[in-house]
């Protein structure tokens, strides 16, 4: 276990990449068979937004699952952040800034809590992010029935709407806090503390790694970047949304991108970048299957069956590897 | 209990294990009695008893999965397409009421089956997996409904979920569900101490131990997620019976069960814990519930307090085990 660890770390293309390329590929064929056209402007244009709003979620979520955690409470983080920058934006330019400062700084208060539940509770994070979920459930489900708040014109002009070419602003938000990322994993010690946690905490504890420090720093970056994605999507919306978060299974769905992007789940292996891979494969899936104009539900299976296969393919690549 | 004591072989009860859940749920009964002393009639309490059953029988079936290491995210939506796809096969005809009841078993036992072997012969994390099916599943049975439930439930098939031997001295009344889950606890006990019982825990404490030990690892898994499927089956016609037929019969039930399983002391991660304290576990959930409900807590803050009463639970319990070690 530790020889293979030894080894220097490969950035080998993940499989996502293939599998994106050839999903966009098939998918292209099937649709202009259909008599339709997968990259048109607006087809374009939706699947980067979607993949703009699932990406900012699972790209924090890959922080925590390379630490060996994992976090199920961002669905319930965003909604809370599209509510908390919806209201005190309250519809006035002036306020946007604020407003998503306090957004952000109570989605981070909540990665704090993830972080020190895990760590100095020793709560297995499983039940502790669950159990932070149902506390903002309750917090959520006490306080709103339906929408509220009102997004400032500005955020929903440029980060709900603004495009350059085809490629939507919050999609360059989302390659830049995917660099962001990858620099802090690939080139920080933080990074490497991190990896080194999530493959092996003792080992990584015997060598002077600050293992708790290190986990609460992951969560709260994670919690960041589902509370960024909540302000994504109150410009979107034009309003905050109490269930947006759980209506769109961005809790499981991010860690279903993240380990198709080949991050393992018990932690230590992986990166950003095929979490984005992931995301993307995601949404392209749900773009051709949009074009085809196949049954929602339909759609809901094969998914199912993408994630398990995906998985599974990887699976037998890393038997064959350690076989070899 | 008695068949313990009269067997002095390591069948005794570990009271170690389980001692914190009872604890907890003394305290909430006790503060039910001052609260409303008519919950702890006997008819009432037998109601109580029957009502939980599903999610008792969901932890049960989750303990299997869990101490043997692995995750089975795929209940919930299990027991929401067991009830709609029962709904639509009996379709008010009493007369197909027991091959519907064998078919959703059997079906039960065919998901546990493939999560069990995906995830074993695969290899595929378990969380994906049951992640996977439950998409698959929710789908599934939206797709072959057409968005809205079809056809209904028969009283025969019902009765298990709603009806009880009414006028029995010193009880009041024995719901059917009681019945099921007595029984379906009674193997579920059975089943922990036996070989296969010990074979699991094993293979959730180290699995490269019990495989090297000669376990057939796979073969174990695969059981533990059948049995889970099973506890569902039996779920989602208690289920059904009692609340009816809607796509909402089984939601959140995964994390209900894992909950309870967790709260009753059974490692995440597998290797320790008793199934005892698992439906315990969920009683205890239960509990909690009808207490809040009669404080008047309102309905949307219900999930605050369990999400408090379990990291707190959790916590004590972790902080414990790890002081003590």
């Amino acid at each position: 276990m530790t020889a293979l660890s030894l080894r220097p770390a490969r950035h080998a293309v993940p499989g996502v990449f293939v599998a994106l390329a050839l999903t966009l590929v098939i998918g292209w064929l099937v649709v202009l068979l259909d008599g339709g056209q997968l990259f048109n402007q607006s087809t374009t244009v939706s699947l980067l937004h979607v993949a703009a709003g699932l990406g900012l979620v699972a790209v924090g979520q890959t922080l925590v699952i390379l630490g060996g955690s994992l976090d199920l409470s961002v669905a319930f983080v965003i909604s809370l952040s599209t509510l908390v920058a919806a209201e005190a934006m309250n519809g006035s330019d002036g306020a946007m800034l604020p407003a998503i400062g306090l957004a952000l700084a109570i989605s981070a208060a909540v990665g704090l809590l993830n972080g020190l539940l895990v760590t100095k509770a020793r709560i297995n994070a499983f039940i502790a992010t669950l159990g932070v979920g149902l506390l903002l459930k309750g917090y959520l489900d006490n306080g709103y029935d339906g929408p509220a708040g009102e997004s400032a014109p500005a955020l929903v002009r440029t980060l709900g709407y603004q495009r350059v070419g085809p490629v939507p602003l919050s999609f360059v938000l989302l390659l830049a806090v995917t660099a962001a990322a990858w620099f802090a994993l690939s080139r920080t010690r933080f990074g490497h503390h991190l990896v080194a946690v999530g493959g092996d905490p003792e080992v990584a504890r015997l060598s002077g790694v600050r293992n708790d420090r290190v986990l609460i720093t992951a969560h709260v970056l994670c919690s960041l970047c589902a509370g960024l994605a909540g302000v994504y999507l109150a410009s979107r919306l034009g309003s905050g949304a109490p269930r947006v978060g759980t209506e769109g299974l961005y809790d499981l769905e991010s860690i279903a991108a993240v380990v198709l992007g080949g991050t393992a789940l018990a932690g230590g292996r992986g990166g950003v970048l095929g979490t984005v891979g992931g995301v993307l494969l995601l949404a392209s899936i749900d773009a051709v299957f949009n074009q085809l104009e196949v049954d929602a539900f339909f759609k809901q299976v094969i998914r199912g069956v993408i994630i398990i296969a995906a998985v599974a393919v990887y699976a037998r690549r890393a038997m064959r590897k350690a076989g070899s | 209990m008695r068949v313990a004591e009269r067997r002095p072989l390591p069948l005794r009860i570990r009271t170690d294990g389980i001692a914190p859940i009872v604890a907890l749920l003394t305290v909430l009964l006790i503060l039910i009695a001052f609260v409303q002393p008519d919950f702890l009639a006997p008819s009432s309490l037998m109601s109580f008893l029957g009502r939980s059953a599903p999610i008792i029988l969901l932890a049960a079936g989750q303990y299997f999965v869990i101490v043997c290491g692995e995750f089975d995210l795929s209940v919930g939506s299990l027991v929401t397409a067991q009830v709609v796809v029962a709904a639509r096969l009996i379709d008010s005809d009493p007369s197909r009421t027991w091959p519907v009841v064998v078919l959703l078993l059997a079906g039960g036992a065919l998901v546990g089956l493939v999560n069990g072997l995906v995830t074993t012969v695969l290899r595929v994390p378990s969380f994906i997996t049951t992640l996977g099916m439950f998409l698959i599943l929710v789908g599934a049975v939206y797709l072959w409904s057409d968005g809205a439930p079809k056809g209904g439930l028969s009283e025969e098939f019902r009765r298990f979920g709603r009806r009880a031997i009414e006028d029995v001295p010193l009880l009041g009344r024995i719901p059917y569900a009681l019945l099921v889950l007595v029984v379906v606890a009674a193997i579920a006990v059975v089943l922990t101490r036996s070989d296969f019982g010990r074979t699991l825990v094993a293979v959730g404490d180290n699995p490269r131990t019990a495989e090297l030990s000669g376990v057939r690892v796979v073969r174990t898994k695969t059981i533990a997620f059948m049995l889970s499927g099973l506890a569902a089956a039996v779920a989602a016609i208690l289920l059904g019976g009692y609340s009816g037929v809607s796509f909402q019969a089984g939601v959140g039930l995964e994390f209900g069960a894992i909950t309870a399983v967790v709260l009753g002391g059974v490692a995440l991660g597998g290797g320790r814990g008793s199934v005892v304290g698992a439906m315990l576990g969920a009683l205890t959930l239960e509990t909690l519930f009808a207490l809040m409900n009669f404080a008047g807590v309102s309905g949307a803050l219900r999930s605050t307090v369990q999400g408090v009463i379990i990291l707190l639970a959790v916590a004590v319990s972790s902080l414990r085990s790890s002081s003590s070690r």
